[in-house]
């Protein structure tokens, strides 16, 4: 049985193309993916992201509990700061990539997959201590106000909407607020400025008319994925899974091993990689051919199987096909992907794949 | 059935086909085809000449989503490929029964589209498919 969000019949009334996603009645795109990921790189567009899972956690082992879940560090924030990490298992698979919001010393909030919900429900609940609750919020919606002019388009309506004299101006990249029953942070999953908002469901689809009428523009799922994939983002499910380590899919950065008194779940697999080298490597591609890079497509070099494509697309600001792949050597300049059983070429280039809107290679 | 240019004839494969004055066919994919496609990035035409027998695949059409083959609806030679997608693959999207033509062929039995759905039948067709 699939759900919709409190955003459904806003989705249907602005023409959204629905299809069912991890169990979630949400639109693909309302008539263009191209021009909603173009409105997003050069202005704004909003997502409905209430389908992700909001879990809320408290008291006071919270902080050492999350030191002890997660790759990243939380001790690197202050309240009001945001981080992405992962959650991995003993063997350094990962069970979800999310971002952990601080909203008191042991106060946090965090983010994960909605196709991973239950999975990560009873990864937490198998591991919650005495000292610390988990609270599962129902009742919310949530939307993410992407692009340059994101910030600058929406501040006013969610004043408004909010209705708290909130210092919405002072919320820098990676921060975050609670007002009321409303949470403010700004990040994303676009690799543009922008916010995500999470409020009551019952406000959700005012402010999605409000936020219409100031010109910000309904993006979908398919935005949504060509939007992450320039920037370099990880998806679970195709470049994070399981099987293998977040060092595997270009997240080293996300694995903090400063302190060596932080046993992480994962840390004695992932230590290791990190400073001895993982099974396999993330690389960037693209092909200057015709052609879409797709999950699953075999890459060869020197004729030699070498890696999968885990996430590729066509990429609408760069014009050309990209993808991310796990290979299992280091490859420079370039090789070959078996696209409908014919070997292209493509290459290696750097990850993220734009920056400011632009090409990160030549 | 406003969607449905009620001259033109239909497969199940969802090309369209228009019989033109000089009994020449002009294939493209319906609106109905492009919609579930959404933005197409690439398309593949045929080379002029080459002949082709009914239901062979002869173009690709490539969306952000998936790529899909373009049937032959009946056998002939191709006369003609609209060189404007290759800029412009978009144009399927924006006018699939016009601009957004995809090759033209002489058939080798002018009988053969007959055979062929009519505008009616292939409404009913992806009525039922919903």
């Amino acid at each position: 049985m699939s759900l919709q969000t409190p955003l459904y019949d806003a989705h249907r009334a602005a023409g959204g193309k629905i299809v069912d996603f991890a169990g979630w009645q949400l639109p693909v795109h309302y008539g263009s993916l191209i021009d909603e990921h173009k409105a997003v790189r050069k202005s704004a567009g909003m997502f409905d992201v209430s389908h992700m899972t909001v879990v809320d956690f408290s008291g006071s082992g919270t902080n050492e509990w999350l030191r002890q879940m997660l790759t990243n560090d939380v001790n690197k924030i202050s309240v009001g700061q945001a981080i992405y990490g992962c959650m991995c298992n003993e063997s350094g698979g990962v069970i979800d990539d999310l971002i952990a919001y601080r909203r008191g010393d042991t106060d946090f909030r965090i983010v994960v997959n909605a196709a991973t919900r239950q999975q990560d429900l009873d990864w937490f609940g198998q591991h919650l201590p005495a000292n610390v609750q988990m609270d599962t919020p129902e009742g919310l919606a949530m939307l993410a106000i992407q692009g340059p002019e994101a910030v600058q388009l929406c501040s006013e309506t969610l004043r408004e909407h909010i209705g708290a004299r909130g210092d919405l101006d002072d919320l820098q990249r990676f921060g975050c607020i609670t007002l009321g029953d409303w949470f403010v942070a700004r990040t994303g999953y676009t690799g543009e400025d922008g916010v995500e908002v999470v409020m009551p469901a019952s406000a959700a689809s005012d402010l999605w008319a409000s936020l219409f009428a100031v010109g910000i523009v309904p993006a979908g799922l398919g935005a949504r994925d060509t939007l992450r994939l320039e920037a370099g983002l990880c998806l679970y499910g195709n470049d994070l899974d399981l099987q293998h380590s977040p060092i595997e899919a270009g997240l080293a950065w996300a694995v903090d091993i400063n302190d060596t008194d932080r046993q992480f779940i994962g840390r004695e697999v992932l230590e290791d990689q990190k400073l001895f080298g993982a099974p396999h490597r993330q690389i960037g591609l693209v092909l200057d051919s015709r052609g879409v890079l797709r999950a699953g497509q075999v890459v060869e070099h020197v004729g030699r199987e070498v890696g999968v494509i885990t996430s590729g697309t066509f990429s609408p600001t760069l014009e050309r096909s990209i993808a991310m792949a796990r290979v299992t050597k280091e490859i420079k300049g370039g090789c070959d992907v078996v696209v409908r059983d014919k070997p292209l070429p493509a290459t290696v280039v750097p990850v993220p794949f734009i920056k400011n809107g632009e090409a990160t290679f030549a | 059935m406003m969607d449905t240019p009620g001259d033109l004839r239909f497969a199940t494969s969802h090309e369209w086909v228009r019989v033109n004055d000089d009994g020449t066919l002009t294939i493209g994919i319906s609106m109905h085809a492009q919609e579930q496609l959404g933005d197409l990035v690439f398309v593949e035409v045929p080379e002029t000449d080459t002949t082709c027998d009914a239901e062979d695949a002869v173009a690709v059409v490539e969306s952000v989503k998936a790529a899909s083959d373009i049937y032959a609806p009946v056998t002939g030679t191709i006369t003609a490929v609209n060189e404007a997608l290759a800029d412009s693959p978009e144009l399927i999207n924006s006018d699939p029964y016009g601009d957004g033509w995809l090759f033209s062929m002489e058939p080798e039995d002018r009988g053969a589209v007959d055979s062929l759905m009519d505008a009616a039948e292939y409404e009913e067709m992806i009525q039922s498919e919903e």
